[in-house]
């Protein structure tokens, strides 16, 4: 909302602050001035000056030679707009004037003639062109008749006007309208409001002599007034009026249109003004629109409606939308000599599937969407055709016809004064209260301290005791509360346990070298079906998609981190940013539905992506890319600090590199995957050769113990053992460490492979893979014949399983 | 004897001097002080001699002995000394060529923001909650009094999934999951942070992925000036000590008084700039008073309990505060933006 200080200074008297005092102390109170602008930027030396001639420019066709009279001279001036005419009073800028954007004006000569200073359009004034009336736009400004010659032309314009801009939040559409901004800033700065006076001389003719009102929809539509008034002379609006209008935003048309838009800004009431001659009757019938009926709005726009639009009708077929816009049959034009004028109440969501379906959001439906008061409506309609009468020589019939089962009743609230102290934590008292509720204009009963408020209609935001709160406390000021903490029984906040754990994984997977990312939870639905782990796979039926996605890119919940993972990563490689080890912790969403009626299970993954180089070294000439072993470890580093054993087999994942990928398992539980990308999938996306993890977390959670322990540190000496074995090249050293840890028994502690060899001391298809065993009894000593003992059980086994000899 | 004895003596010193390895210093240690060597030879012939001479013969070839000993030693010390001083000056390095890089990572500008905002509620006594991002119209709407066919929770907003629902738009449903979660009714002291979802086009000032906090208070007695006290301790301890707040009245559905909160911009110490659009002034955050429809409609006897509410949003926080120029940065996991916050 836009609020012209000229204008509000009509109800209030604001002079006593300058315009930023003013908006803070508005801003402070509840509403919050957005920004404090000129209408237009000061302009110096220009008057208004009177065309005594003006002929063609001797050798220019398109310019004319004006002697204009700026009063104690008359300049000659050349001047080019299309609507320069002898008799016209006009702007004129004198030599030596400045115009908006520091525009000097100096005497010159165009095409030969002399020309002493410039006739100016409103635009050349400063106005957006947006605002400037259509029969001005393109051409000079003229004033009306009666202005007076040499006054400075910016004061009869009232262009310096100071405008605030309010920014209002839903709750607040009472300060939709000047007389709503009146209240508040009348409350604020506890100063008397003048509200317009709505005399009217009617004639003795009866407007129910000319129309009828039929409601078929009360429910939407609790009130209808029609005023009737004839002999409209329409015109330009006085200048006064229109220069308000700019300055709030609306272009000025003409008196009859003007005059319905001032009263919608000040009221905050919509009007509507037919054409009376070109109703197609004269009976107002307001119902819901039948289904697939039709009507040609004033944009020229046939709109197809249907059973929830509200239409105001001739009786046979829709003459407008309510609340919306008017039909172009009955639109108000130059020719109108009668004009029937609606003032009704439509109900807000009526309005608004309306302006929303056909996209007409506007300036009425706005107000009505969120509410107007019931107690201005036909008070707007009255003043309206005063306006009419006063400015476009209008005779107003006598009486309001209308159909009336309008709520006029004041909410009534009962506020205590302990009660607001208890909840603001002050000690208002109860004087105080009752002159908050003064200044505010609301009335009320006191007793003691009880008070029974009434609120006013045009505050239909107070509803219950809180909102009585807000007044209290905004108008006493929220500079005044004081600082307190909460005096409620003291409680150790913290963290929960698996709260503490995903700090202690991120701090981890930091200190191993790995840095986080938050990367979207909405992806292509493309990309939502890769990299998909197995056991989320299975408990996936498909993919959550958004109703009405603003993108494809943006469509679908993620199933897992890593496609948004490895387009960050790739955006870096773009970059020459090519060594990337990320991570991250976050939900995906599974869903066990075809199609989704319930809320997805949300399961926390972890998920890492590494490339490029791992180490660099460059003069000691060091380089260790990042490969399989690499993410690898920093898995298995990961698990040992969370004290979970898992194991590794080789498995296929789709967009993973089939020979270098494993699956991860605690027990027989599938809980994710370690691998390098597909080379396909890695070129697709960008990327070089890369290597991800994809963890289940909620299972890490789940499985976690971190019961306080102490493990007795051994204090007898460990035994170690080395251990060379042949096997088929196929078979996993994963395994032949898996059937040693069986076979070995308790006391082996450790089983590390330390070297692994295939080529030309082998029988081709063989390789050797040597482990270390550790040896230990934390309660003895051991002997040769136990650790030996144990070694022929290994040797054993792998024999039994897999063929394993010594390597000789 | 007695000549014989102190012309080795001289003869195995001069010996020891001339030594310049240690191995050369070991054959004289063999040489004169071995089993086979002079000094024994001297002493085997120790029986010829008479009583009153054999214990003078005695302790001379002892004496003889031990000077050679310590001669040697002293000589060996010497060497090593000077074996070690040359060992170091050839290990010798340029100590001013780079160390080998270690690889170090860090927590995400959001985690630190929002990490550092949980450890400052939890010191004030508040626990962190967690709920669904995928949300039920129910909780993220109606519980927090927004009606079906409420302006705010429009179909253009929010990211539907069906009717039912939708990314969450806040996380302000956590708070009514929490309370209706609990049986007893007892004080709530909670603070939950998380992602949201909003339609927004993304720019350099929106996100369609956003983070926010989301604190709450339930309890008998809660009062506006608490929020004000808990706001201001958050605000001091995270803009600065020097930092003023004000509270501003509002409107959210979910609280009534509702309030922003604005600091004094850091810049121009509230005297008006640029960076606070000449106000002195920078919003921060929405709070206010839980409305008594939401208690209620969580099982909290509005006329018994009151309480306070705020919503955060800490890529807001963290673009005053580093004066982050675009949200964008925050999703895109650019290494150069990531890296500036891995130090403490
Ligand atoms: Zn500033």
């Amino acid at each position: 909302m836009f609020v012209s200080l000229n204008w509000l200074k009509n109800y209030v008297d604001i002079d006593q602050l300058t315009p930023e005092d003013l908006a803070e102390r508005i801003t402070k109170s509840g509403i919050e001035v957005e920004g404090i602008e000129r209408f237009a930027q000061a302009s110096t030396n220009v008057v208004v000056g009177y065309v005594e001639s003006c002929e063609k420019h001797p050798d220019a066709d398109k310019l004319n030679l004006c002697q204009v009279n700026v009063g104690e001279e008359t300049l000659q001036i050349v001047c080019g707009a299309p609507n320069i005419a002898e008799g016209q009073k006009v702007a004129v800028a004198k030599p030596g004037a400045v115009l908006p954007g520091n525009f000097k004006i100096k005497k010159a000569k165009l095409r030969g003639v002399e020309s002493n200073g410039m006739i100016c359009s409103l635009q050349e004034l400063g106005v957006e062109e947006k605002y400037v009336p259509k029969e001005y736009a393109t051409g000079i400004f003229v004033f009306p008749e009666d202005t007076e010659v040499g006054a400075d032309a910016t004061d009869v314009l009232n262009l310096d006007y100071i405008i605030i801009e309010l920014g209002l939040t839903p709750n607040r559409s009472d300060a939709l309208s000047m007389l709503g901004v009146a209240y508040e800033v009348a409350a604020i700065l506890d100063v008397p409001i003048r509200l317009p006076q709505t005399s009217l001389r009617h004639s003795d003719e009866v407007a129910e002599d000319h129309v009828s009102v039929r409601v078929e929809a009360p429910e939407v539509n609790p009130y209808y007034g029609a005023l009737v008034v004839r002999d409209v002379k329409v015109g330009p609006a006085p200048l006064w009026m229109r220069n308000y209008l700019m300055a709030a935003g609306i272009r000025p048309i003409n008196n009859v249109v003007d005059i319905t838009n001032y009263v919608l800004l000040e009221y905050g009431q919509p009007l509507h003004a037919f054409d009376y001659d070109k109703f197609g009757s004269n009976e107002v019938v307001v119902r819901k629109a039948s289904e697939g009926e039709k009507i040609v709005t004033l944009d020229d726009v046939e709109r197809t409606l249907s059973a929830e639009h509200l239409v105001i009708t001739n009786g046979k077929e829709p003459v407008a939308l309510a609340g919306v816009m008017g039909g172009a049959d009955s639109e108000v034009s130059d020719t109108t000599t009668n004009v029937l004028l609606e003032a009704a109440y439509f109900d807000g969501q009526t309005v608004r599937k309306a302006s929303k379906a056909f996209d007409l959001r506007s300036e009425a439906s706005n107000r009505f969407e969120k509410g107007v008061d019931p107690n201005r409506v036909r008070e707007a309609g009255v003043r309206a055709c005063q306006l009419l009468s006063e400015y476009a020589g209008a005779t107003v019939l006598s009486g309001v016809v209308e159909f009336d089962q309008m709520d006029y009743s004041e909410k009534k609230v009962t506020i205590w004064t302990d009660k607001i102290n208890d909840r603001l934590g002050t000690s208002i008292s109860s004087d105080e209260i009752a002159d908050i509720l003064r200044k505010l204009h609301f009335n009320f009963e006191q007793d003691g301290e009880t008070f029974v408020v009434s609120a006013p209609t045009r505050r239909q935001d107070i509803v219950i005791f809180e909102d009585m709160v807000e007044e209290v406390a905004r108008i006493y000021g929220y500079d005044n509360l004081p600082f307190t903490l909460p005096q409620g029984g003291t409680q150790a906040g913290g963290l929960t346990k698996a709260q503490e754990l995903k700090r202690h994984v991120k701090r981890f997977l930091e200190g191993a070298g790995l840095s986080e990312t938050v990367t979207y939870s909405l992806t292509s639905k493309e990309r939502a079906e890769q990299f998909v782990s197995p056991e989320v796979k299975e408990a996936t039926v498909s993919t959550v998609s958004l109703a009405m996605p603003m993108s494809e890119e943006h469509s679908t919940l993620r199933v897992s981190i890593l496609p948004e993972m490895l387009t960050s990563a790739a955006y870096n490689l773009a970059r020459k940013q090519a060594d990337v080890a990320y991570y991250e912790l976050g939900s995906i969403f599974i869903t066990d539905e075809e199609k989704v009626t319930r809320q997805p299970e949300e399961k926390l993954r972890l998920a890492g992506a590494l490339t490029g180089q791992w180490l660099t070294h460059p003069w000691q000439q060091e380089k260790k890319p990042v490969d399989f072993f690499v993410a690898k470890g920093i898995l298995e580093a990961l698990f040992a600090s969370l004290k979970v054993d898992v194991t590794y087999k080789q498995a296929k994942i789709d967009n993973m590199h089939p020979g270098r990928t494993a699956q991860i398992f605690v027990g027989d539980r599938k809980i994710g995957f370690v691998g390098q990308v597909h080379p396909a999938t890695q070129k697709a996306y960008g990327l070089k050769e890369t290597y991800v993890f994809d963890v289940d977390f909620d299972y890490l959670l789940e499985i976690h113990h971190n019961e306080p322990s102490f493990a007795v540190i051994p204090r007898f000496p460990s035994v170690s053992r080395d251990i060379a074995l042949v096997v088929d090249e196929t078979v996993p050293a994963g395994a032949v460490q898996a059937v040693i840890a069986e076979a070995g028994g308790d006391l082996v502690k450790d089983i590390q492979v330390f070297d692994v060899y295939q080529g030309e001391h082998l029988e081709a298809g063989k390789k050797s893979i040597a482990f270390s065993l550790f040896y230990q009894d934390p309660e003895r000593t051991l002997t040769d014949e136990e650790v030996e003992a144990s070694y022929q059980a290994i040797l054993a086994e792998v024999a039994k399983h897999f063929g394993a000899e010594l390597r000789g | 004897m007695k000549e014989q004895l102190q012309a080795l003596e001289q003869e195995a010193l001069a010996k020891v001097e001339a030594a310049s390895t240690l191995q050369e210093l070991q054959d004289v240690r063999v040489a004169y002080l071995g089993k086979k060597g002079p000094i024994t030879e001297v002493l085997r012939g120790m029986g010829k001699l008479s009583a009153e001479e054999r214990p003078v013969i005695g302790e001379l070839a002892n004496t003889v002995r031990g000077n050679i000993a310590n001669a040697i030693d002293e000589k060996k010390a010497g060497i090593e000394a000077e074996q070690l001083e040359k060992q170091l000056a050839e290990e010798q390095i340029d100590v001013t060529l780079p160390g080998r890089p270690v690889a170090v990572g860090g927590p995400h500008l959001l985690t630190s923001i929002v990490e550092e905002i949980e450890d400052l509620f939890i010191g004030l006594g508040f626990e962190i909650k967690e709920g669904p991002e995928v949300e039920t119209d129910y909780y993220n709407f109606e519980a927090l009094n927004l009606p079906k066919g409420h302006p705010a929770r429009d179909m253009q907003d929010s990211f539907y999934i069906t009717e039912e629902l939708l990314l969450r738009t806040h996380t302000s449903p956590v708070q009514a999951r929490t309370m209706n979660a609990l049986e007893d009714k007892r004080p709530v002291k909670m603070i939950c942070p998380g992602k949201v979802y909003r339609r927004d086009t993304d720019d350099a000032t929106h996100s369609h992925q956003f983070t926010q906090i989301e604190g709450l208070y339930v309890d008998k007695n809660v009062r506006m000036s608490d929020l004000k006290g808990v706001l201001d301790r958050f605000a001091k301890q995270m803009f600065g000590e020097d930092r003023e707040i004000r509270l501003r009245p509002s409107f959210f559905p979910f609280t009534e008084p509702s309030v922003e909160m604005d600091i004094s911009c850091k810049v121009c110490n509230g005297k008006g700039c640029s960076v606070c659009k000449g106000t002195g002034w920078i919003e921060i955050l929405g709070a206010g008073m839980v409305h008594p429809r939401v208690l209620e409609m969580a099982g909290y006897d509005p006329k018994e309990y009151s309480g306070f509410a705020f919503g955060m949003g800490p890529e807001r926080i963290a673009m005053l505060k580093y004066g982050v120029d675009d949200i964008r940065h925050f999703y895109t996991n650019d290494l150069r933006f990531l890296k500036q916050y891995h130090q403490a």
